[in-house]
């Protein structure tokens, strides 16, 4: 599945914050959006899953989901779009699962408001734990009995049960610990190889960046001021952005104090 | 010098920090303390700045017991050694200006007329790369960048000798925090300074420190020479936390180790506490825990150490 944004803008009352005049993220495809803090990338990924709106935001353009237009859909449209087709996981993962209900419960309410059965929703939920490498027993906890990991692990197999084609990440890994984010990282590769899906991978870590994504789009004010293949992009920056981004990364094997 | 001898926390019945022994020599000079979330490392800096109750061991600087210090031998702990830590907001009063931030400590610590303190002031901002000036704002005017400086100023306001620096960059953007690394790295050679630098950032110690000390869950597993470490690492846990570095011209980093499932390693009473996680685990890891001893110029707690050192540097397992 593909996304396709053009002309969009993205403000909040008179300040216009992004103006991003096109991004795409291709049928399989993870694209990179990197920037500092204050560059616009996440409220333009809460643009994609229609919840810019909701943080007090306007926005204006073209956000297209395989031909279809989003901007104009209602809450009830949306409601219906995410997960199902789109679905997002953040950074605190364990902040953003509701922390009253135990893991299973969760899948459940999702998968239900999308039209299986409970009986359905309880093979399916533990079918995605097991795609994402967590025990089913773990459906018994609450939120705040998993690790970080496990509980991104658990924001994935939501996605993954509810079968969404196109995955929004805002900083999966910023939270985590290295090794942690390892697997992470490899899970998500895991997922668009053998599932096919599609990628917009939010993040101010230009490394995990390199390793991961197909294309890269630079953000900087608001405005994609570089866009590319990711090694190329990477390897000759042509905006001077870039090339401040790249060269102001701590690197091991570097110069020593 | 500052010297932890056994130093051991426990909050409730949970032992955060376990009989940890750490030097840290005078400056110009950096240790790195690095380590998963949970492993103690933001523990050990309460402690060495008495933040915490302790539950055994010693902290000791220029031979002094720190713990015991009173009046004004705990004045005197309390200059030298000052701490910057990870968000500055949360240590910077809304309400107060920046000049009189950095001049409250100065003025708590010696009799200096605000004349006096304020010139100070301005010398010291001008230090940290900001302007005489900026004593006027008020913190939320500043930048991120900028409140970290600030917070370093007025580490610096009372001329201490040793800094514990936790997560000082983390926070920051990485074009602010190249500018941060840097600053550090002049005031170190211009003052003398040592500190203890607290980061998740293997590629941040490598550029700030001599040596690096590793903590798992509260155990220091391996310490030594920052090179040798991340060349040769020994503990199969340095080479994991080494391994899962992301880096702009490599691969992505397969996972190494094992996720953290259980937990609750430090509730392990018998045995190395990184054995459920250890691609090298053997039988007798689980019944005897290893002895942090000196292997080639480094310390390292593992049975396995020998051949763990003469792996190549990507590989997990043996």
């Amino acid at each position: 599945m593909s996304l396709i944004v053009r002309e969009l803008r993205i403000g909040f009352g008179e300040r216009t914050v992004v103006e991003i005049d096109e991004l795409q993220v291709g049928d399989g495809e993870i694209v990179g959006l990197v920037g500092e803090s204050g560059s616009g990338k996440s409220v333009t990924s809460l643009a994609l899953i229609g919840l810019a709106r909701s943080a007090g935001a306007w926005v204006e353009g073209s956000i297209q989901l395989d031909g279809r237009e989003l901007t104009s859909l209602d809450e009830a449209q949306w409601r219906q779009l995410r997960g199902d087709r789109i679905a997002m996981i953040f950074q605190s993962p364990v902040s953003s699962l509701n922390p009253v209900f135990r893991v299973g419960d969760l899948f459940v309410r999702a998968l239900r408001l999308h039209g299986a059965t409970k009986a359905e929703a309880r093979d399916r939920a533990a079918r995605a734990m097991r795609e994402v490498v967590l025990s089913p027993e773990l459906l018994r906890r609450y939120p705040h009995q998993l690790s970080g990991g496990q509980a991104q692990r658990v924001a994935i197999a939501m996605a993954v049960a509810l079968r969404a084609r196109v995955l929004l990440a805002d900083e999966p890994t910023s939270a985590l610990d290295v090794t942690v984010q390892a697997e992470i990282l490899e899970l998500i590769q895991r997922m668009r190889r053998e599932e096919g899906i599609s990628v917009l991978f939010v993040s101010h870590d230009l490394a995990v960046v390199a390793g991961l994504c197909d294309r890269v789009a630079i953000m900087q004010s608001g405005q994609i001021v570089e866009t590319g293949p990711t090694a190329a992009t990477l390897r000759a920056p042509t905006h001077p952005y870039t090339q401040g981004l790249v060269a102001a990364i701590p690197r091991l094997g570097g110069t020593h104090a | 010098m500052l010297e932890l001898r056994e130093l051991t926390v426990r909050y409730g019945p949970e032992t955060a920090v376990d009989a940890v022994s750490l030097t840290v020599p005078d400056g110009p000079f950096g240790v790195g303390l690095v380590g998963e979330s949970g492993s103690g490392k933001t523990t050990i800096a309460r402690a060495i700045m008495r933040l915490v109750a302790t539950s055994g061991g010693s902290v000791r600087y220029d031979g002094e017991d720190v713990l015991r210090a009173r009046g004004a031998a705990l004045r005197a702990y309390r200059r030298a050694v000052q701490i910057v830590f990870q968000d500055p907001d949360l240590t910077l009063d809304p309400r107060m200006r920046i000049g009189t931030a950095i001049a409250e400590g100065m003025r708590a610590h010696g009799r200096v007329s605000r004349d006096a303190a304020s010139a100070r002031v301005a010398t010291l901002l001008t230090e940290v790369g900001l302007e005489p000036d900026h004593a006027q704002r008020l913190p939320h005017q500043l930048s991120g960048g900028q409140r970290q400086r600030v917070a370093i100023a007025r580490a610096l306001a009372v001329e201490p000798r040793m800094l514990v620096l936790d997560e000082p960059t983390s926070a920051l953007d990485v074009t602010v925090q190249a500018r941060v690394l840097e600053l550090i790295a002049a005031l170190r050679q211009e003052r003398s300074l040592s500190y203890l630098l607290i980061s998740h950032n293997l590629a941040v110690v490598e550029q700030l420190c001599e040596q690096i000390a590793v903590l798992y869950h509260g155990h220091l597993v391996e310490v030594g020479p920052t090179a040798e470490l991340l060349e040769r690492p020994a503990h199969p846990y340095t080479r994991a936390l080494r391994a899962a570095v992301p880096e702009l011209d490599e691969a992505l980093p397969a996972p190494a180790i094992r996720p953290d499932a259980a937990a609750d390693a430090a509730a392990v009473t018998v045995g190395c506490p990184f054995a459920d996680r250890c691609p090298m685990v053997v039988d007798r890891c689980r019944q005897e825990r290893p002895a942090l001893r000196e292997l080639e110029g480094r310390r390292v707690a593992c049975h396995r150490a020998e051949e763990s050192i003469e792996l190549p540097r990507e590989s997990p397992r043996g």
